[in-house]
């Protein structure tokens, strides 16, 4: 049978190479693919909770609609942040994140 | 005890983790679009093993169709010289251990943790799905202003990164 746990660690793990991407990566759209694995992971995590846990008669459907709204945030996010990335590249020639050093000191 | 659907649960999500270890593993950022694109087909397994139909066709379309889609054009458009060879930079060991800790902490206190789950008469925990209907109700009921303020989100989104790429006259 498949359990909560089994989901909950899949979760985790992929979680977890999404913060991996994040850290490691130097191309920023790289870095934007590990985000989207983490806001995939919580999904994972959303699912099993919807579809394992007594909740006793109330809403089960909040999970799957908390769901679509993290997918329509994600396809927002993603949107914005590859404008961002464009623009960058068109005013620096480059998209690896460790050139982009302007406000650090 | 092993069960059909505990194999395809095992295959989906050695389809997910499998994609995402390529993404943040490959030196060649195509393949690696590539292997986000089967990670994100394993997550709609996971969510058809769990009898969310709509959502796994919403993660075929969304994922599958436009966003893979998006940062494929993205590569295409910031074609640098490292295209195939990607490295990473110099803190990836830190990278490692902090996630491997961040994975333990999460396991450990997620498995740890005991849940009410939902269980048949011989104790077996089962599978509750979600009726299509009961989900479209509550999302156009009682959760009708969040869905119209997430549109608009999207919407002013979009309209921004138009903004952002947008040449003002061909002047830069």
């Amino acid at each position: 049978m498949i359990e909560l746990a089994h989901l909950q660690v899949v979760s985790a793990a992929l979680f977890t190479i999404g913060i991996y991407g994040v850290l490691a990566r130097r191309s920023a759209v790289l870095i934007l693919m590990s985000i989207e694995l983490m806001l995939n992971a919580v999904n994972i995590n959303l699912i099993g909770f919807a579809t394992f846990v007594d909740f006793g008669g109330a809403e089960r459907a909040l999970g799957q609609v908390l769901i679509i709204f993290v997918i329509t945030i994600a396809a927002a996010e993603l949107a914005l942040a590859i404008a961002i990335i464009l623009r960058l590249y068109r005013n620096r020639s480059s998209v690896n994140i460790d050139e982009i050093d302007l406000m650090k000191w | 005890m092993v069960t059909p659907s505990l194999v395809l649960f095992y295959a989906a999500a050695a389809l997910t983790l499998g994609g995402g270890l390529g993404v943040v593993m490959t030196r060649n950022i195509v393949y690696a679009a590539f292997a986000l694109l089967v990670a994100m087909m394993g997550v709609a397994g996971v969510f058809l093993l769990m009898f969310a139909e709509f959502l796994a066709l919403v993660q075929v379309l969304i994922y599958g169709g436009a966003i893979v889609i998006v940062i494929l054009f993205a590569l295409m458009l910031t074609r640098v010289q490292d295209f195939e060879h990607l490295s990473d930079n110099r803190q990836w060991p830190i990278a490692a251990v902090v996630a491997a800790a961040i994975f333990g902490l999460l396991a450990a206190s997620t498995v740890g943790t005991s849940v009410r789950t939902t269980t048949d008469a011989a104790g077996a925990t089962v599978r509750t799905p979600v009726a299509f209907d009961a989900l479209g109700e509550s999302l156009f009921t009682q959760w009708a202003v969040p869905f119209e303020v997430a549109s608009l989100v999207l919407l002013v989104a979009l309209i921004g990164a138009v903004v952002l790429v947008r040449t003002s006259g061909g002047r830069d």
